[in-house]
This record gives C-alpha cells, sequence and structure tokens, in this order.
C-alpha cells in the first residue's frame, strides 16, 4: 500500500486540515502528524498525512534527479 | 402544476401531455416536434449514418454540463465520428417518480442549448416514469441519424502504417469533473467536463482533408482504450509519446490523489484523428482555427509491426504496452 | 527485490528494466497487501457483507478481488452494501450518517495504512460512535522479510525498501536485513528515477562488499520514522499471527484490535463463518509472491488468468505481480 503523494497544508481546522495539490484541495487528518503547519509539505495516503515532506532534502533531491535527467538527455517532469 | 415529477406525468394523460407541451415542445420548439403525431416523418437520402446512447451519468449536473448536454452532444459525437452530419435526433426519457421538475427545466434547457450547438433538431421524443426507487432520477435515451458526405470514408479499420495520430485536446476532463463532484475534490481553479458537439470541428478538418482514415472519440474507457480498439480493427500497431499528451495539471493531481490513469479517463469532447502523414499539418492546422481543437496535438504514429498492440514510449524514453480498460477504472490506494 | 506493491508498478510503467545492465536481476517481494490476503479472510468479509444491516466499507483494490466461493463486488451485486471508501475517514461518515446500519470497514495494508485506521478506531471512541467496526487484516513487513529470508528459497543481493512504510516505521526498522543477513538495503521513493538512484546505491554497496540500511527517499523518510503513527498504531492494534497467501502463517506479522477495543472488532462482534477456504487450482500466486517464480512461469497467466477474469489475486491488485507484468511487462521490443 504505497500510494501516498506530497500536498501542500493550506490551512488547518483542529485535528483536520486542506491540503493542495495541482489546483485541487481536499480535507485530510493530521492525526498521524500534529505537527504539521500551515504551508508545509506532507505525503498523503488515504486521507491522512503520514509525514512532513523536508523541504531541504526535497530540494537536494529534485537537484539531484534534474541533474541525472540531463545527464541522460532528458526533462524531469 | 406540481414541483416534482409524479406517476401521472408519464401515464399519457392530461398531466403528461401537459408535461410534454410545456416543457419540451416549448423549448425544443420546431415543426416535426410540434405536429406530436407518433412518429415524425421527412424526406432523407443519401448515406446515412445512425446511431443510439443512453445516458445514466450520476450525479446529472456537474462542472461544465449536465446530462441533458451530455445527452445531445454524444450522440451528435458518434455521428461526427463517421463524418456524418448529424440531422435529427430523438429524445426518450426515464425520469424516476419525485423528479424535481425545476431540474428537469434544466436538463432541458441544455439539451436546447446544446442541439442549437449543434445545429441538429430533436425530432421525436417520449416521457416514462417510474416508481421511486426504480431509477437513478433519471435516464435519457438519444438516436441520431445523419448523413455521410460523397467520398468520406471513416473508420476503425482503415488506420495504415505511416499514418500520424492527433489527439484534439487534454485528457481525462470529463471523467475527472463528474468523480470529482461525486467525491467531493474542490478544485481552486474549477476543472470543467469538457464535453462538446465536435460535428463542426470534423466537417472544417475534412474540408481540409478528405483523406482522414479513422476519428474517434475517446469515451468509457478513455484514450487508450480507443487507440487499443483502432490498432487491432486496422492490423496495425500505434506508437504514443508520452511527453506529447496533453493532460491538464489539475487532472493529473486529481488523477494521482484517486489512483487513476489519464489514459482510461473518459472524454467527451475530444477526437482521435488517423491520417496519412503528408496531411498531419493541414489537419492540425484546420483543428487549431476551432475552439474545440486549439490544443490539438500530434501524439503518434501507425506502425506495421506488432500489430494490434499500442505502445507508449515514457518519458525516461523507455516503451511500455498500454492496453484497454479492463474492467471499470477502480481507484486504486496502493 | 524490491518487496513493495508499489515499487514494481513503477518498474514496470516506466520500463525500467530496459534501462539496467543484464547483470541486475529484478524480484517482485510479496508487498502488496492486497495480494497476500489469504482466501479464508477475504471470505470472512464477504461473510459480513452479507450480515443485514451490514455496510461494509472497503478501499476500492479489494472489490474484485476473488474469494473461495465470491468476490465483494459479486456480493455488492447480489444485494450486500458494500462501499468503496478512500480513506477510513469516508467509513466513519458513513458510519454517522447511517446510525441504524453497522459499518463494518475491511482493514487492508500495512504499516503505512495501519496507523490511520487506527486514528479512526480512536476517533469513534473519541465521538460515542457505536456502529462503527473494523476487520483488521493489517500486515507487517519485516517479520514476513525475516520469513523469506530465512526459508532460504531466495538468494537476494539487496533490498529496494518500501518507501512509505519506511515514512512510518523508519529505516531503523530495517537494520537487521544488514546486521542479520548481511543484505543491503536502501529506501526508495517512488519516482522512476529514485528507483534508479536507489538500484545505483545498492551496486556501490554491493561493489564495495558492504551491507547497510540507506535512505534514498530522503524527502519523506526518516531514521526513526513517525514516531507519532507508530503510538496510535500500537495503541489500538497489537501484534498477532497472520497468514500470508503462499507464505503460511507468520508469527507476530499481523494486526490485530487490542482487547481495549474489542468492542470495534468486527470478528469477535459477528463472529462470521464462511465455510472452509478453497484454493484456485493451478494457481501459483504464492510462488510468485515469494519472487520464487514469475508470472510467465504459471500456466495460467494471460491464458485462463487475465484482469479481466483474475484466478488469483497477484492478477486483480493492480500492483499485484502478474497485473502488473500483464498491463505493462510483455514488451515484445
Amino acid at each position: 500500500m504505497c500510494l501516498a503523494i506530497p500536498a501542500k497544508v493550506i490551512s488547518i481546522q483542529g485535528q483536520e486540515a486542506e491540503a493542495e495539490i495541482g489546483g485541487i484541495s481536499r480535507k485530510i487528518s493530521l492525526a498521524l502528524t500534529p505537527e504539521a503547519r500551515v504551508g508545509d509539505y506532507v505525503l498523503l495516503h488515504t486521507g491522512y498525512a503520514i509525514s512532513i515532506v523536508d523541504q531541504e532534502e526535497a530540494q537536494e533531491t529534485l537537484k539531484m534527479l534534474e541533474e541525472i535527467a540531463e545527464l541522460s538527455g532528458n526533462e524531469v517532469r | 402544476m406540481s414541483d416534482r415529477i409524479l406517476l401521472a406525468h408519464g401515464s399519457g394523460g392530461k398531466l403528461g401531455h401537459e408535461l410534454v407541451e410545456k416543457t419540451f415542445v416549448r423549448a425544443l420548439s420546431n415543426p416535426y416536434l410540434s405536429k406530436l403525431d407518433d412518429s415524425a416523418s421527412f424526406d432523407l437520402s443519401g448515406r446515412l449514418a445512425f446511431t443510439t446512447d443512453s445516458y445514466v451519468v450520476d450525479p446529472i449536473f456537474f462542472p461544465g454540463g449536465d446530462i441533458g448536454r451530455l445527452a445531445i452532444c454524444g450522440t451528435v459525437n458518434d455521428l461526427a465520428m463517421v463524418g456524418a452530419t448529424p440531422l435529427y435526433l430523438s429524445l426518450s426519457l426515464i425520469i424516476e417518480e419525485g423528479f424535481l421538475q425545476e431540474d428537469l427545466r434544466r436538463v432541458v434547457g441544455s439539451i436546447k442549448a446544446a442541439a442549437e450547438e449543434a445545429g441538429v433538431v430533436i425530432i421525436t421524443g417520449d416521457t416514462k416514469v417510474v416508481h421511486r426507487g426504480k431509477a437513478d432520477g433519471i435516464f435519457i435515451n438519444t438516436a441520431g441519424l445523419g448523413i455521410i458526405p460523397e467520398g468520406v470514408d471513416i473508420s476503425g479499420s482503415n488506420a495504415r502504417p505511416g499514418d500520424k495520430v492527433i489527439l484534439s485536446g487534454s485528457l481525462g476532463d470529463h471523467g475527472i469533473a463528474v468523480l470529482s463532484r461525486r467525491e467531493g475534490l474542490s478544485f481552486s481553479t474549477e476543472l470543467k467536463s469538457d464535453v462538446a458537439p465536435l460535428n463542426k470541428l470534423v466537417a472544417e478538418m475534412l474540408a481540409a482533408c478528405p483523406r482522414i482514415h479513422c476519428l474517434r472519440d475517446p469515451t468509457r474507457g478513455g484514450l487508450a482504450t480507443t487507440l487499443n480498439e483502432i490498432a487491432q480493427k486496422s492490423g496495425v500497431s500505434i506508437r504514443l509519446e508520452e511527453e506529447k499528451i496533453p493532460v491538464r495539471e489539475e487532472v493529473r493531481a486529481a488523477c494521482e490523489m484517486l489512483g487513476l490513469d489519464p489514459l482510461y479517463v473518459a472524454n467527451e469532447g475530444k477526437a482521435v484523428v488517423v491520417v496519412p502523414t503528408e496531411e498531419a499539418e493541414h489537419v492540425l492546422e484546420a483543428m487549431r482555427q476551432n475552439p474545440y481543437g486549439k490544443q490539438a496535438m500530434l501524439i503518434g504514429e501507425v506502425r506495421e509491426e506488432h500489430p494490434g498492440r499500442v505502445i507508449l514510449k515514457t518519458r525516461l524514453g523507455t516503451s511500455r504496452i498500454v492496453d484497454m480498460l479492463v474492467g471499470d477504472p477502480l481507484p486504486r490506494i496502493c | 527485490m524490491e518487496f513493495c506493491g508499489g515499487h514494481t508498478v513503477t518498474i514496470l510503467k516506466h520500463g525500467i528494466r530496459q534501462l539496467l545492465p543484464a547483470s541486475i536481476e529484478m524480484l517482485s517481494g510479496p508487498g502488496c497487501p492486497v495480494c497476500v490476503t489469504d482466501n479464508a479472510d477475504l471470505d470472512k468479509a464477504i461473510a459480513l457483507a452479507h450480515i443485514p444491516g451490514v455496510i461494509l466499507a472497503t478501499f476500492g483494490d479489494m472489490l474484485k478481488v476473488p474469494g473461495s466461493r465470491s468476490s465483494l463486488q459479486k456480493s455488492k451485486a447480489e444485494g450486500a452494501d458494500v462501499r468503496m471508501v478512500y480513506s477510513s475517514l469516508d467509513a466513519l461518515q458513513i458510519a454517522r450518517q447511517n446510525p441504524g446500519k453497522k459499518v463494518i470497514f475491511l482493514g487492508i495494508g500495512f504499516e503505512t495504512t495501519a496507523p490511520g485506521i487506527a486514528a479512526s478506531v480512536l476517533q469513534a471512541e473519541q465521538e460515542g460512535l457505536r456502529n462503527y467496526y473494523v476487520l483488521s487484516l493489517h500486515k507487517l513487513c519485516p517479520p514476513v522479510i525475516r520469513s523469506l529470508l530465512d526459508s532460504g528459497e531466495v538468494r537476494l543481493d539487496g533490498f529496494i525498501l518500501p518507501g512509505h512504510v519506511s515514512a512510518i516505521i523508519g529505516s531503523r526498522a530495517w537494520e537487521f536485513l544488514a546486521r542479520d543477513y548481511g543484505i543491503p538495503g536502501v529506501v526508495s521513493g517512488f519516482e522512476p528515477l529514485d528507483v534508479l538512484q536507489c538500484v545505483d546505491m545498492l551496486v556501490s554497496q554491493v561493489e564495495r562488499g558492504e551491507a547497510k540500511v540507506e535512505i534514498a527517499y530522503r524527502r519523506g523518510v526518516k531514521p526513526e520514522g513517525n514516531l507519532r503513527a507508530q503510538e496510535l498504531m500500537y495503541q489500538v492494534f497489537e501484534p498477532c499471527p497472520a497468514r500470508w497467501r503462499g507464505i503460511g502463517e507468520v508469527p507476530d506479522s499481523g494486526l490485530q484490535l487490542g482487547e481495549k477495543f474489542a468492542r470495534f472488532n468486527a470478528e469477535l462482534v459477528f463472529a462470521p463463518d464462511p465455510g472452509p477456504a478453497v484454493e484456485p487450482k493451478g494457481c501459483i500466486c504464492g510462488d510468485i509472491l515469494r519472487g520464487v517464480k514469475t508470472p510467465e512461469d504459471c500456466r495460467l497467466f494471460a491464458r485462463v488468468c487475465t484482469p479481466e477474469n483474475p484466478v488469483g489475486p497477484c492478477m486483480v491488485s493492480s500492483e499485484g505481480s502478474c497485473a502488473a507484468y500483464y498491463l505493462y511487462g510483455q514488451d515484445d521490443e
């Protein structure tokens, strides 16, 4: 069961939040990540945020993925 | 009139007549319909095209359209896809007892607008009312008649190696608009269904290139299913380039959220065109002049080897097979 | 070996095998919670669905999986109230909206999913919701990997570790691979380039003769994982023996509701009795799940067993090896 997608927390109401991905927003639960703040990116799985995305690591990974892509002559999605 | 549809409205009596006159004939007025004979009669000759479809979409009203618009466009497009000029439609409704009159008027309003846009006339119809619980609000069936101009020979079995494959616009808009309304996904920029009549677009394409080989609208089962059908019927393979296939960001995001693949999501206002390679540019140009073809893209080509297969070249440069839709596209969470 | 079905899909969907040298062989493991659900357990869920007054809420993945005699989808066609949900939160809502019905949530999934289900049980308790139940078929990953390695059936040089399970349990939970078995493991994300990076890191370890657990998916996974999620999971659930299809019973590899939450336990409350479980003849899902055979080794694959007419769960689940092979892997080029 591995499908989890990164979403941005745009508002918080108690243990619930409104999260946004690519222009779509959905209500999610922060029960597993109560420390999440507005503006954080979380990994969303079956309606729950399971992890807060480490922004620094995400940026580094993105850079690295871009490098790999450049080497192979492709564009990163 | 009561504010809801009653069983009596479908029993052929006074209430039924009133409903037909006030709600249907008045809105869709034309000489055939106003006669209200048991059958509409008219003269028509040439190579005819005839099609029928039933519409059971849930929810009835969705962003960008409703079951009424869908019922007209779906049938008009089926005629357009064989190159026919759509002319006459029949309109048959099965309404659940208790359906709101106001909703019915809204649906009929959409039917009227869509028919006018497409330039077709609804010449005959029927209304039945069933007990509460026996229909999902409203079911609609339309059948359509059209004429195929001389020299036009469009069929799923006409694709030839070397042909180019063109898609008229972004994938998945309709399926996701409907599903999102059902699942309570809200969009910050509203994602609308693409439901639209494509007959004028097709007429313009044919004017630019009478030798179009295949035309299909990728409805249920999505682009993947449609292309597989063409590949199998024509005994060829189709090679697609993932990068070239237009998908709106919101549709992509919704598909990821719901565990769906845009290649399999329904479209109601898009066309897939297979044309001889030397005509591809002309057709693309003609398509892009029409509001429903603005985003037309060349997405692939037809090959001889591996007949019956659709092969996708991924963004990574690797390739994989795209099969037709198997069963229902069940959203996955895995 | 890639353990997780999501990785199998990424690998096949993006043709990653085509990019790897012939010296690297990829095996798919039993990381598809749908595929490893034992027939007997699915039969229980189907039996529950047929109880009058019950609404069975399930993730879409389980609807078409064939049990011994039926499936949840078939049960729905026969009149059982089976509803597809995207989240246990949806099931809670169904329970609130249908006070006269008993809503049973089919709990499938590994450590990625179980904490969310645990949260839903706690929520139900807090609200005093009396008509919400869970049939827990949840499973834990590390014990089954141990069991696989102990069986000695497969020789592995490295593990592509599940990214989102690890987001919950942390990379530390996998250290036993390096420590007890000398096999390197790297936690990977699910983009195709993530998987390639992971394979690269594994190959580097193998070349250097190292065996440690590393995280490639740094943006989502920490060494300690998500402690709050682990806390909630073990507040509501406790480990129990579980039957893994094709593997058999693995001790401490399942999750059952703890005693304090007995009143939410669908198995205890409803005691479903579906009759004896039957395994489909000729189906080698078990061997495929253990990485011992590939879908192409199966006599039924693509002939009798197709996504339209699946015989075993490996074909039904969209991340099952057979389904993934069928849809993406039969590449003639």
